[in-house]
């Protein structure tokens, strides 16, 4: 059973689609970089796939029910606001969370804020630095001992000590209890080192969805002679040439003819060269 | 309490994959007879205190190990050494491999030649001797 599923989910506001068509499958236990630009539909349909906010067209699942205006049980999301209780303390925010969720582990939310290095819970909650506020919201959504963790730019403000105790809370989680994460960002190499899957999303459609080891196996990038790119055999997603040398991104490439040099692409290429390509179909368009 | 026998060193801008990094650190430690058989490997829990990378990762490279028949994933127990790589080749500062190649690298040096230069001769040398095919 997938976690999240979306299947054709749109979102239009007033004339324009922030996700338009996205069908994607998140296997069980992945820890899933849900990356693409700005604007590009990531908090969207994080948003909708907590419940937070209705598809237009289309419809997400998780754990196989329809996610219908609510957040489903399994299913903890971690806002980019981080919208939590400004006026209490950690202490009765903790009290209050726990209430508010028939399952609730005030055990497990213990143990996450002791791995931090001295979490004041008389503190109010407003007054706590950018780092420790999302730690806290993170304890939180762990409280619920989901099974699928959604966290909106979990690392968005941090500084690198937080950044790093942050991951290693998730990361810990994952080691734990298997949780199957999907965090978003807008930089690929706040991810790329604690992300197993990757979602690039693009003008709200899904550009590459898949295990990062195997992505990046099926692609290519050749350089050669821009003279000869019709000996090039493969799929072709994005090209940069110059007057003599072009650089070819290739799905499914087969081996580079003479006079080309191949390598597999590291995942930022990989990156760039579909986001390149979605923006001149736009652009195009 | 068992004591950590190898530490991973994840290095985020070798543009090598945190799996592969892992996985040449411990056939790296066994080669230089840093690893014994029976040695067990940290748990992914361990792993990911110390770096904080994905768990995931960890295990994928211990699966990829097993594979190669390198270690053993006991359940409930942890991931063992069951193979010696190190040889008399490889072992030790006196190895005459490594001394051989201690002067060569010593003679670079005195030569002007820049960690770069070095690499490149080495990796050039590597690949002829040992096709990029025939390795993987």
């Amino acid at each position: 059973m997938n976690p999240l599923t979306a299947t054709a989910v749109g979102k239009r506001y007033r004339t324009r689609w922030a996700v338009r068509d996205c069908s994607f499958a998140i296997p069980e236990g992945k820890v899933v970089a849900l990356v693409g630009p700005n604007g590009a539909g990531k908090s969207t349909l994080l948003r909708m796939a907590a419940g937070l906010v209705r598809p237009t067209t289309g419809e997400l699942r998780t754990f196989d029910t329809p996610v219908n205006g609510r957040i489903h049980p399994d299913v903890s999301f971690l806002a980019q606001n981080r919208s939590l209780y400004r006026d209490l303390t950690v202490r009765e925010l903790t009290r209050a969370v726990a209430a508010m969720n028939d399952r609730w582990s005030a055990d497990r939310v213990r143990e996450v804020l002791g791995l931090l290095a001295g979490v004041d819970y008389d503190a109010k909650v407003g007054t706590l630095s950018a780092g420790a506020l999302t730690q806290v919201a993170i304890a939180m959504a762990l409280g619920r001992l989901p099974r699928l963790l959604l966290l909106d730019e979990p690392l968005s403000d941090l500084d690198p000590l937080a950044r790093d105790e942050t991951l290693r809370i998730i990361m810990t989680e994952v080691a734990d209890r298997g949780t199957t994460v999907v965090m978003s960002s807008h930089l690929l190499s706040d991810l790329r080192e604690v992300c197993d899957h990757i979602l690039l999303i693009d003008g709200g459609r899904v550009q590459v969805d898949g295990d990062i080891e195997e992505v990046l196996a099926r692609h290519r990038i050749l350089v050669g002679p821009v003279a000869e790119e019709s000996t090039v055999e493969g799929t072709l997603v994005s090209a940069t040439r110059t007057e003599r040398q072009a650089t070819l991104l290739l799905r499914e490439a087969r081996p580079a003819p003479e006079g080309w040099a191949g390598t597999e692409p590291d995942l930022e290429s990989l990156v760039m060269g579909y986001l390149r390509a979605s923006r001149e179909r736009r652009s195009s368009a | 309490m068992l004591t950590d026998v190898i530490e991973f060193r994840i290095d985020r801008r070798s543009g090598v994959s945190t799996y592969m990094q892992i996985v040449q650190q411990v056939k790296q430690a066994m080669r230089l007879g840093l690893l014994h058989p029976g040695d067990r490997l940290p748990s992914a829990r361990e792993v990911v205190e110390a770096t904080a990378v994905n768990p995931n990762t960890v295990l994928k490279a211990y699966r990829e190990l097993e594979r190669e028949g390198l270690v053993e994933a006991r359940r409930g127990l942890g991931t063992f050494v069951t193979k010696s790589l190190s040889s008399e080749a490889t072992i030790g500062d006196d190895a005459p491999l490594r001394q051989e190649l201690t002067g060569w690298m010593g003679r670079a040096q005195q030569g002007g030649l820049l960690v770069e230069d070095v690499d490149a001769l080495y990796s050039a040398v590597r690949d002829e001797h040992y096709p990029a095919e025939e390795r993987a």
